[in-house]
């Protein structure tokens, strides 16, 4: 059963067209991915699955329900983690964690619960109390995939969830990826630069190529389907995008990923 | 037994003013956990009322009835100095776009004005402790200070709403413009004309009539009026307190409303 599906999903800015007739159905339980270069459309896609963008034109269903008219509805049943450091440094982990269960309506007796179970499921219980500032950046990240998954969302989007975390840090985010999928029974929806990252964690994966779907389907199969011997993601990658320099990425992108990079490096 | 329809209205009321106190608590945690920058925002009225203060108090060129020119600018000051913190607040709307904490709150399902009254609300916050530094200044500098009850409730309630009022207008120029170097320039251009077009620290009587005009719109002449008939001995409210009450309340239910339909365009 597909728990997200897009039609002719189309986003235009002025004369720019970000996002082009897209068409996508993502699997209940499935980890996927949206890769493409910069400036491919990818964040434009998700701005739209999360509610924050309305489309020029096209539909989206999300747990069945109709993006153009239960906006409100989709939002109690979608975690999201930004691309940005987006815990807030100036309260503790549990704070954190608190005003969300809030904002959610989680009920004040289940409350403490769900965070302690999240604070030890994310291997953060001892640093619970400490102000997020004086987190490492890996467990910045992995508080914010815990905030976002307070109400038990049935899919969760990450956008660039391991964006400037060292290897280990990002092993780390991928098994609790991985988890939140076995334990929680999560769809996840992520977006990506790492081709890596992409092969080893998702079921299938979207190359997006200036605002187009370029191909969909199972890294081994997309790997396959180029009659390389030891294909990898990467050559897939660059076959379907023509492994041409970035266009698209704006300044105010550039600089927020450089900050996110360096907060969390 | 209520109708379900009136019961599930009064639910989403509740849970409403609900999601405004968390979004407020939240911000009053922040200042718990660093309280340093209350302390620096005294520097700047203490610099008006004692500096500005005691010379303007020496050469009575403003007709300020009974009071003592201190007297009168004190409460002034005091809804100056609440404009000026909260006319900049709009910042942090930026900032925690740029951080991507705004795009988090924007997808759960809190409404858009609780998101939005909550940030005003935190703002009241802040406008707590002006009220105690100001009340010491003006101790210090020798205005004669009403210390009944009420009145000293009723000016924490008009300082909250005043700053609630001005970070709102901020939340909206912020959510307009969308970077931090446009939003200072536009704070810049607009809280001396605010300051200055209205009665915080000389009275509208001896405005030309023009600049009386300006002020009679400006929600800050009415934060001050109320400021002054409550905070000092002999202080007289020229539209009454209920008046005055009622043009801020009114002014920030529209504030709220336009903030609500133009905050979620910050993230676009």
């Amino acid at each position: 059963m597909p728990v997200l599906t897009t039609e002719h999903l189309t986003r235009r800015f002025g004369s720019f067209t970000a996002v082009d007739d897209l068409n996508i159905s993502v699997d209940g339980g499935e980890i996927f991915a949206l890769l493409g270069p910069n400036g491919a459309g990818k964040t434009t896609t998700i701005k739209m699955l999360i509610t924050l963008l309305p489309p020029t034109s096209g539909r989206a269903t999300i747990g069945g329900l109709e993006l153009s008219h239960s906006a409100r509805e989709i939002r109690r049943i979608i975690g999201y983690v930004p691309q940005m450091l987006s815990a807030d440094g100036s309260l503790t982990g549990r704070e954190n964690l608190m005003i969300f269960a809030k904002l959610y309506d989680i009920p004040k007796e289940e409350r403490e619960r769900r965070i302690d179970e999240l604070l030890k499921f994310m291997d953060l219980a001892e640093a619970s109390d400490k102000l997020v500032k004086n987190y490492s950046g890996g467990m910045v990240r992995r508080l914010e995939i815990a905030q976002s998954m307070i109400h038990h969302p049935e899919i969760l989007f990450l956008d660039e969830p391991t964006i400037g975390l060292d290897p280990v840090g990002r092993r780390a985010v991928w098994d609790f990826i991985k988890k939140l999928r076995l334990d929680f029974g999560t769809t996840i929806f992520l977006t990506t630069h790492y081709m890596e990252e992409a092969d080893k964690l998702c079921s299938r994966v979207a190359i997006m190529h200036l605002g187009k779907l370029a191909i969909v389907g199972e890294p081994s199969a997309l790997k396959a389907s180029l009659n390389l011997e030891d294909a990898t993601l990467d050559d897939v990658f660059t076959h379907y995008t023509g492994g041409e320099l970035d266009r698209g990425e704006s300044f105010r992108e550039t600089r927020m990923a450089r900050r996110t990079a360096r907060m969390v490096g | 037994m209520m109708p379900r329809r009136r019961v599930s209205v009064l639910r989403s009321i509740l849970s409403f003013f609900d999601k405004t106190l968390d979004i407020g608590e939240m911000e009053a945690r922040k200042l718990r956990h660093d309280p340093s920058e209350l302390l620096t925002r005294a520097v700047q009225p203490a610099l008006w009322l004692v500096v500005f203060g005691e010379v303007f108090s020496r050469v009575h060129l403003i007709p300020t009835g009974n009071l003592s020119y201190i007297s009168y600018l004190a409460p002034g000051i005091l809804a100056q100095s609440v404009l000026f913190i909260a006319i900049f607040y709009g910042i942090a709307v930026i900032w925690e776009r740029d951080l991507g904490i705004l795009h988090k709150f924007l997808v759960t399902p809190t409404p858009r004005e609780a998101l939005v009254l909550g940030k005003a609300l935190s703002a009241g916050i802040r406008a707590l402790s002006q009220v105690v530094i100001i009340y010491i200044l003006a101790v210090l500098v020798g205005a004669a200070i009403d210390w009944g009850p009420i009145n000293l409730a009723l000016v924490v309630v008009f300082a909250i709403l005043g700053s609630a009022l001005f970070s709102t207008f901020s939340l909206i120029i912020a959510s307009l413009v969308k970077t931090r170097e446009r939003f200072m320039g536009v704070g810049q251009v607009l809280t001396m004309p605010l300051f200055f077009a209205s009665n915080a620290i000389y009275p509208l009587s001896i405005m030309p009539g023009w600049l009386r005009f300006i002020a009679r719109l400006n929600p800050l002449t009415y934060e001050v009026d109320a400021m002054r008939g409550l905070m000092v001995v002999g202080g007289v409210s020229v539209y009454g307190i209920g008046f005055d009450l009622l043009i801020l309340l009114a002014v920030m239910v529209v504030l709220v409303l336009i903030g609500a339909r133009l905050y979620p365009k910050v993230v676009i």
